[in-house]
């Protein structure tokens, strides 16, 4: 193929313009994608700045304005302690994320981890591994999640386990028939012949060839964490009071105050949705590019 | 076929006996079990050490582990569950009633979520890359983002505020009174079904788009077939494998992954016993519970490979 004066173009074009093209190419081709990461990034950027944005300290209480109904100085309201509903809703949106991220990384990695060694060990190995994984499947998302938060106890660390975990067999087995196919290739014969261990043929010359599956899973996940998480803390048994977390805000007060303080009941619900929705509409977009055989359009 | 569902059956046995190991040995991982769970609210320094042992000897949780495991597996080979080690009372007249208001309660959200998810999913489908298209996507996706227990909120919210009428908060059974039935389960079916409707749309959409393309659907166009016969005839049964496996999944996780809904809608379901009976540490109706979800999940699951291999006819002779 001739060299194109386009082609050319790109070539010269300044590192940085790269960067901007394959953003606004992202964009366009796909819209919902591009949608789904702005949602993220302002998520991302009001959580690492909350406490210039949120107008209150999340836990400052003012009985003189108890259950308020927003105005001015209170956006979205006050809940029943007189806390400042937006300033918690922002602040929320840390927690949300510290335990989505957190979890999503663990479950993923581990998930990686044992799909990969259980691919390349094959044979008995694989088919045990298979199995224990078949019985953590078996068991409703929630209610691992649940049973893990009984034994470990609450408190934001244990509930990033206690998601993390039911999360593990699901990345393992998709990883795993990847890296089932990863194992026949010839330079994994050649890091065997050329005596690699076990260890590092598996975490230097597999792991990294199923960074495709690895991501699809791990933005997938997101947004199930976040929910998770939202819905761990709403039965009392995730996050504790006082830390803002959005779940936790939809809990006691919320409901029973429905009729006289929607608001209470009504922002903490939209930021839960906006945040999963952002996450989703961006792993979506995320899986259409990386997976190559899921690819609709183009 | 014979075989292949008997080789299939025989495959559901050890992954049970892996749940009822796995739950078995996680319950008693954990400190702390019923006898102190009971008496930890009268502050369990003022009992004495005797009493609680009796209560222990009592409820046979002095035997050694491989006793207690061979004692409940004999009383399950026999369909026994025992008795619940809180209340006294057998399992399975505590299960009974909650397990058929979760059972209803997942068939109405299923079929909720299989009347918005077909036609939602071909229409989708055949109007692609349009606004039609991109509107059920955003419709589904949505639907997965939203939890289903602040949409059961905003749904008692509007009903209070606009209509200022709320559902029944006691459960009648269907056949006692199907109107109170209906008037109380239908909401959080719709709730819980439009979520679950999302992932089933999305199947819809893309089984749909790849059947669009084969070859019979050219033919049948070619020769001038109604469009609506096509798709009803042709396109729609061959799309709608992978769906059914969707919905059967989701079925299974229905029945007992619902905790929150049901705290929402103050449902007295399967999930609601789940929590109880973790927190109060009692070990043979958290055993029985979690056995019968992985059962009747590992049991749908079987059942959704046998109904794909009934409908085509390659996967059976691989």
């Amino acid at each position: 193929m001739a060299v194109t004066k386009e082609a050319l173009d790109t070539l010269a074009r300044p590192e940085r313009a790269r960067w901007l093209q394959a953003i606004a190419d992202f964009t366009w081709q796909r819209p919902l994608g591009a949608v789904g990461a702005a949602i993220v990034i302002v998520m991302s950027v009001v959580a690492l700045s909350a406490e210039l944005l949120a107008p209150f300290d999340a836990l400052l209480t003012d009985y003189e304005a108890m259950l308020a109904a927003p105005s001015v100085k209170h956006w979205l309201g006050t809940d029943a302690y007189g806390r400042d509903v937006l300033s918690r809703v922002i602040y929320g949106s840390r927690t949300a994320l510290i335990v989505g991220l957190g979890a999503s990384f663990i479950g993923a990695t581990i998930g990686a981890l044992i799909g990969v060694a259980s691919a390349y060990f094959g044979g008995r190995v694989d088919m045990i591994v298979q199995r224990i994984m078949d019985v953590l499947i078996s068991f409703p998302l929630i209610i691992l999640a649940l049973a893990v938060v009984a034994i470990l106890g609450t408190g934001v660390f244990n509930v990033v386990l206690a998601i993390a975990i039911p999360m593990i067999p699901r990345c393992a087995r998709v990883v795993r028939s990847s890296a089932l196919s990863v194992r026949e290739m010839p330079y994994v014969d050649a890091a065997r012949a050329a005596g690699f261990t076990d260890a590092r043929i598996v975490l230097r010359h597999m792991l990294p060839n199923v960074m495709a599956p690895y991501l699809i899973m791990l933005t997938a996940f997101l947004g199930q964490a976040i929910l998770l998480e939202a819905s761990l803390s709403f039965l009392g048994l995730g996050v504790q009071e006082p830390v803002a977390a959005w779940g936790l805000m939809l809990r006691g007060a919320a409901v029973d105050f429905a009729e006289t303080a929607p608001w209470m009941a009504i922002f903490p619900g939209v930021a839960i949705s906006l945040a999963v929705f952002g996450f989703n509409l961006f792993g979506d977009s995320l899986r259409d590019a990386l997976d190559p055989r899921l690819r609709t359009t183009q | 076929m014979t075989v292949y569902i008997i080789k299939r059956m025989l495959m559901m046995i050890p992954t049970l006996l892996g749940v009822a190991v796995l739950i078995f040995l996680l319950l008693r991982v954990v400190p702390g079990d019923v006898v102190e769970a009971r008496y930890m609210g009268q502050g369990s320094q003022f009992t004495s050490q005797d009493l609680m042992d009796i209560e222990r000897k009592k409820l046979g949780l002095d035997q050694p582990l491989w006793k207690q495991f061979t004692t409940w597996m004999w009383g399950i080979a026999r369909l026994d569950f025992g008795l619940s080690m809180w209340t006294g009372s057998p399992i399975t007249e505590e299960i009974k009633l909650r397990f058929a208001l979760s059972l209803q309660l997942a068939v109405m959200a299923t079929v909720v979520a299989t009347l918005l998810a077909i036609p939602l999913g071909i229409l989708a489908a055949i109007k692609q890359d349009t606004w039609i298209d991109y509107a059920v996507r955003v419709f589904s996706i949505a639907g997965l983002a939203m939890p289903s227990f602040w949409l059961g909120i905003l749904m008692i919210l509007v009903m209070l505020i606009v209509f200022k009428w709320l559902p029944p908060m006691v459960f009648t059974p269907f056949w006692v009174n199907p109107w109170d039935n209906l008037a109380q389960l239908i909401w959080p079916a719709l709730a819980v079904g439009y979520r679950y409707s999302a992932v089933a749309t999305r199947m819809m959409r893309s089984a749909m788009l790849e059947v669009l393309r084969e070859d019979y659907i050219r033919t049948a166009r070619a020769k001038g077939l109604w469009l609506k016969l096509i798709l009803s005839r042709h396109a729609m049964k061959n799309a709608m494998l992978p769906v059914i496996t969707v919905v059967g999944l989701e079925f299974a996780f229905l029945l007992g992954g619902l905790v929150v809904t049901e705290q929402v809608f103050n449902l007295n379901g399967l999930g609601l016993l789940f929590v109880e009976a973790i927190s109060h540490r009692d070990y043979t109706l958290t055993q029985a519970l979690v056995l019968i979800v992985a059962a009747v999940f590992i049991f749908v699951n079987f059942a959704t490979d046998i109904a794909y291999a009934w409908l085509d006819p390659r996967i059976r002779y691989r």
